[in-house]
């Protein structure tokens, strides 16, 4: 097992309590950085370690803090993102369920950094139950003073509130995040006005993911220097990654980015392998949208180097034969699935969370659906890969939002690595409609 | 002032203006098209995309080019940018994969449609549409229904603009429509069965680009190129009075405002010339307008064909400007 | 799409649910009560059975004084959102990729066939609707179905029937 900065105490029963949490060493941190540093303090340590947006896009959050204006009597917010919807991202649940006031912790030592007196924690609305164990904690927090007026005596006042969403994926992206926290359609907003200028309500507003927030705290505690000593150059620290697929051992894991892949798919310490004895056929490394990865892609990048689980290591070789950490949704298919049908199942699920709101998009995503639903049923013809390939072009780059790309890449990987399956789909309709991917007989949802 | 070049022409604007209103002030080919962004109208643009423009070079501070085509109408200009329109192969590629977006689900009714003449998604796919569709699917369809007793709602040609959505929430006192689902099922609608009512309601018709909102007033009466439109006004209580009578012999077909060369109302003595519903819908009487004469309207429009030219083929001096 | 609506009369809030509509309402600042939308919609929809009426929905325009229409935008945005009656028990299963490679078209099949439904469809008893959802964020313990607020994971035929039972038992507990 490697080392765990986040879930350290993750097994420690009542550690969701703010009474275990705290004898646990919890709120140090935010004892460390309230009465011995100055807010322009912790942002610098925060540069200084390195940390990159753990939500999917890898942003500095150190940057991405001193992006925020700071003009004179205007309210400034920090909301936590915890509309965690991307397909094989389940890890920012993990840790607000089990460890809730790890998360207050870094809201409360990152609120004190930006200088924002009220905070939010948008959750996605499925996550209602989870909604109720973060306002437990918070309650708890509130009664022994680390929210409320006057922190510690420090004098600093912070309040924090968690905010559900009612189920939209597209919520996820920064400004749509916001629309729906002011009580609105989540469609993202034309930029810039970017939200460290112009976010909620108007004001000066950073966003940032779950574990971003949550790893603000082994960074105060420890200090970036000893930080910086994990993981690599471009990946510093640990990250959470979300397994899921078929593997032996799915499930939340911290690891020091830099690990490699195959140690990580098939280590006793981790994921254990492919479930049932079978061969692993392709990998999608960092949530659904990223490209996917065939066999001897894995492992290996292109050059014959060895794979590690970074930022940089994954998208060796661009999108011909990388990929990306992204979220670190971490989804293995063995040697039976079908690429076809899971890239039909990606594009179904971005063509349901699309927004609407611009035309490549709200028509791209929901025409590329129904292409890919022929070609899995059989009624697909060679020229619909060229389609494929063409609309998919005239979507990426050309949306409000990220959410084109992230439709698009799915499918532009799945024909680039995957496209003899296509044709085969293609040519032999029959024998791909009968080929059994486990399936029940019939079932076509 | 900054220094923009567009397709090799330079301009100096004011600082703050958009691609896009930079290069309709220059005017001609060089202007995108745009089917959503309507500038009297706070908050609208960037939706529908055609008006994606290639930026060459960010600014003189840094010449870097934008990597993605930029959204022309919500785009601010800076000091030495230089923008490709007409002139990037990127722009035609990219603004033919909207228009085909725009038209994927697209009834293709123009024969049967009152705006068929005058709509933009028509000239959009006049300019970048592809002759025949590769949308082999079912097209989503809607119902047509009635927002009120005067105006149709026809939602299967929506593009989804929001242009009527802005209008209601900001020229008149309570918006009860708006887009309702999400995705490729969005829709405008009113929710449950409201008439819009309010004086100044009838705009969303003259806002919309294409024939998803109609004057029931006019449905099938005519078609606009048999019209003869005439800039007239009246004294009216409610609205500014000014607006364009659509006349057939001695008769008024129907009654717009004002619109300017790129389909927008024209501000007139400082102010957006919305006109009210009873100069719209129930004022259909010659003797209730003074008639100025004819509206200029641009000589390629189809409205233009056969109206206002001299007898005299030599003595071609007719205003049809724009 | 025509939308049709079952008018029915607007629900009698209970004072547990008035009281909570206040406080998140006091979660955001003066004046900004329409952003507690979402979290009120969940409280009300709770409580009237649910799903949305148009009348409820009107009752919450009401509540957070904004117009009928903002909450019929938001509303029909948000997939959490029944705005049509649905059964006691709401079973969404997630079938979106990973709980796919494991599964998931097995286990909505089989409950379709257990309960005698169709996707979108409710059990004549009106004890059961079956609905299918994208990614609940459960991605490693799939298949799973969320039914309430909780999730139910790692399922089998045989923990399906198990909860089937256990509903008609009124065990589980959905709020």
């Amino acid at each position: 097992m490697g080392r765990k900065l986040l879930l350290e105490h993750i097994d420690v029963p009542g550690i969701e309590t703010f009474e275990v949490y705290r004898q646990k060493g919890g709120y140090r941190s935010v004892e460390k950085a309230l009465k011995s540093m100055s807010p322009d303090e912790v942002v610098e340590e925060v540069k200084k370690s390195g940390l990159r947006g753990r939500g999917g896009a890898g942003f500095p959050t150190g940057m991405k803090w001193s992006f925020l204006a700071k003009p004179e009597g205007v309210p400034r917010y920090l909301l936590c993102n915890a509309d965690e919807s991307e397909p094989g991202t389940f890890k920012d649940r993990y840790l607000m369920q089990y460890l809730p006031h790890l998360l207050i912790e870094g809201m409360i030592v990152s609120s004190f950094a930006l200088g924002t007196n009220l905070s939010y924690i948008y959750i996605r609305g499925e996550y209602l139950f989870v909604l109720e164990i973060l306002e437990k904690a918070i309650a708890e927090a509130y009664a022994n003073g680390f929210l409320g007026k006057n922190i510690l005596g420090t004098g600093y006042d912070l309040d924090l509130r968690v905010s559900p969403g009612g189920g939209a994926y597209i919520c996820g992206e920064e400004t749509a995040l916001i629309e729906s926290l002011e009580g609105k359609r989540g469609n993202p907003r034309i930029k810039p006005p970017f939200p460290a200028v112009k976010g909620l309500w108007g004001c000066p507003t950073v966003v940032n993911n779950v574990e971003s927030l949550a790893t603000v705290v082994p960074i105060i505690n420890m200090g970036a220097d000893e930080y910086v000593k994990i993981g690599t150059e471009q990946s510093r620290g640990t990250k959470l990654i979300s397994a899921c697929g078929n593997l032996e051992r799915p499930g939340v894991y911290e690891i020091d980015l830099g690990l490699s892949v195959e140690e990580f798919i098939y280590g006793d310490d981790w994921c254990r392998g492919i479930k049932n004895g079978k061969q692993l056929k392709a990998l999608v490394p960092g949530g659904s949208s990223v490209p996917i990865l065939p066999t001897h892609l894995i492992t290996k990048t292109a050059n014959g180097d060895t794979r590690f689980m970074s930022y940089e290591s994954l998208s060796d070789g661009g999108f011909a034969s990388g990929s990306m950490l992204g979220s670190g949704g971490f989804i293995a298919f063995d040697e039976d699935q079908c690429i076809v049908r899971n890239t039909w199942n990606f594009t179904r699920f971005y063509a349901h969370e699309s927004c609407g709101q611009c035309s490549p998009c709200r028509e791209g995503t929901a025409w590329m659906e129904k292409v890919l639903w022929r070609i899995e049923n059989g009624e697909g013809t060679m020229e619909d890969i060229a389609l494929l390939e063409d609309i998919n072009k005239k979507i990426e780059g050309n949306t409000i939002c990220p959410l084109g790309d992230a439709a698009a890449w799915p499918v532009a990987s799945a024909i680039r690595h995957f496209r003899e399956e296509f044709e085969w789909h293609i040519k032999h309709p029959q024998e791909a409609m009968s080929r059994n991917y486990g399936l029940l007989k019939g079932a076509t949802v | 002032m900054v220094k923009v070049t567009i397709d090799g022409v330079e301009i100096e604007v004011e600082e703050g203006t958009t691609i896009l209103n930079a290069a309709r002030q220059v005017g001609g080919d060089i202007v995108p098209p745009a089917m959503c962004y309507y500038s009297k109208l706070e908050g609208s643009g960037g939706k529908c995309r055609t008006c994606l423009v290639e930026v060459a070079a960010g600014s003189e501070k840094d010449p870097r080019p934008m990597p993605k085509l930029v959204a022309s109408c919500s785009t601010q200009v800076q000091h030495g940018m230089i923008v490709k329109n007409a002139s990037s192969e990127r722009v035609k590629t990219g603004r033919a994969g909207v228009t085909e977006f725009l038209l994927a689900n697209h009834p293709l009714d123009c024969p049967i449609c009152d705006q068929a003449g005058e709509c933009h998604l028509q000239d959009l796919g006049f300019e970048h549409g592809k002759e025949a569709t590769r949308y082999r699917e079912e097209r989503r369809t809607f119902d047509p229904i009635d927002i009120g007793d005067k105006i149709k709602l026809h939602m299967n040609r929506c593009i989804l603009c929001y242009r009527c959505v802005y209008t209601a929430n900001q020229i008149t006192d309570q918006r009860v429509h708006g887009v309702m689902h999400r995705g490729s099922h969005a829709e405008i609608s009113t929710y449950i069965e409201k008439a819009i009512d309010n004086d100044f309601s009838g705009n969303v018709i003259d806002v919309c680009p294409v024939g998803a909102l109609t004057d029931k007033t006019f449905r099938f009466k005519s078609r606009v190129w048999f019209l003869k439109p005439m800039d007239a006004h009246r004294d009216c209580p409610t609205c500014s009075g000014k607006a364009v009578v659509w006349m057939f012999g001695n008769e008024i077909y129907r009654v717009t405002a004002r619109k300017d060369k790129y389909g927008e109302i024209e501000t007139i003595d400082g102010k957006t010339a919305w006109i009210c519903n009873t100069c719209r819908f129930e004022t259909k009487e010659v003797d209730k307008w003074n008639v100025e004469g004819p509206r200029l309207i641009n000589r390629h429009s189809v409205i233009s064909q056969n109206h206002y030219t001299l007898q005299n083929p030599l003595n071609n001096n007719t205003k049809n400007i724009q | 799409m025509k939308v049709e609506i079952v008018n029915k009369e607007r629900p009698v809030l209970s004072e547990k649910a008035k009281a909570e509509i206040q406080t998140v309402i006091g979660y955001y600042p003066e004046g900004k009560s329409k952003s507690a939308i979402l979290r009120v919609l969940h409280i009300v929809e709770e409580e009237a059975g649910g799903w949305l009426s148009p009348d409820t929905m009107d009752m919450v325009a009401e509540i957070l004084n904004i117009t009928a229409i903002e909450v019929y935008e938001v509303a029909t945005f948000y997939t959490m959102f029944n705005l049509h009656p649905v059964g006691k028990y709401v079973f969404e299963v997630c079938h979106t990729g990973p709980c796919m490679l494991v599964g998931s078209d097995n286990i909505i099949k089989y409950i379709e066939d257990k309960l005698n439904i169709k996707v979108g469809g409710t059990t004549s008893d009106g004890m059961f609707t079956l609905k299918t959802a994208e990614c609940l964020g459960a991605c490693g313990y799939g298949p799973m179905l969320q039914c309430g607020k909780f999730y139910h994971e790692h399922l089998t035929p045989e923990k399906v029937d198990e909860l089937i039972e256990a509903c008609r038992r009124d065990e589980v507990k959905i709020y």
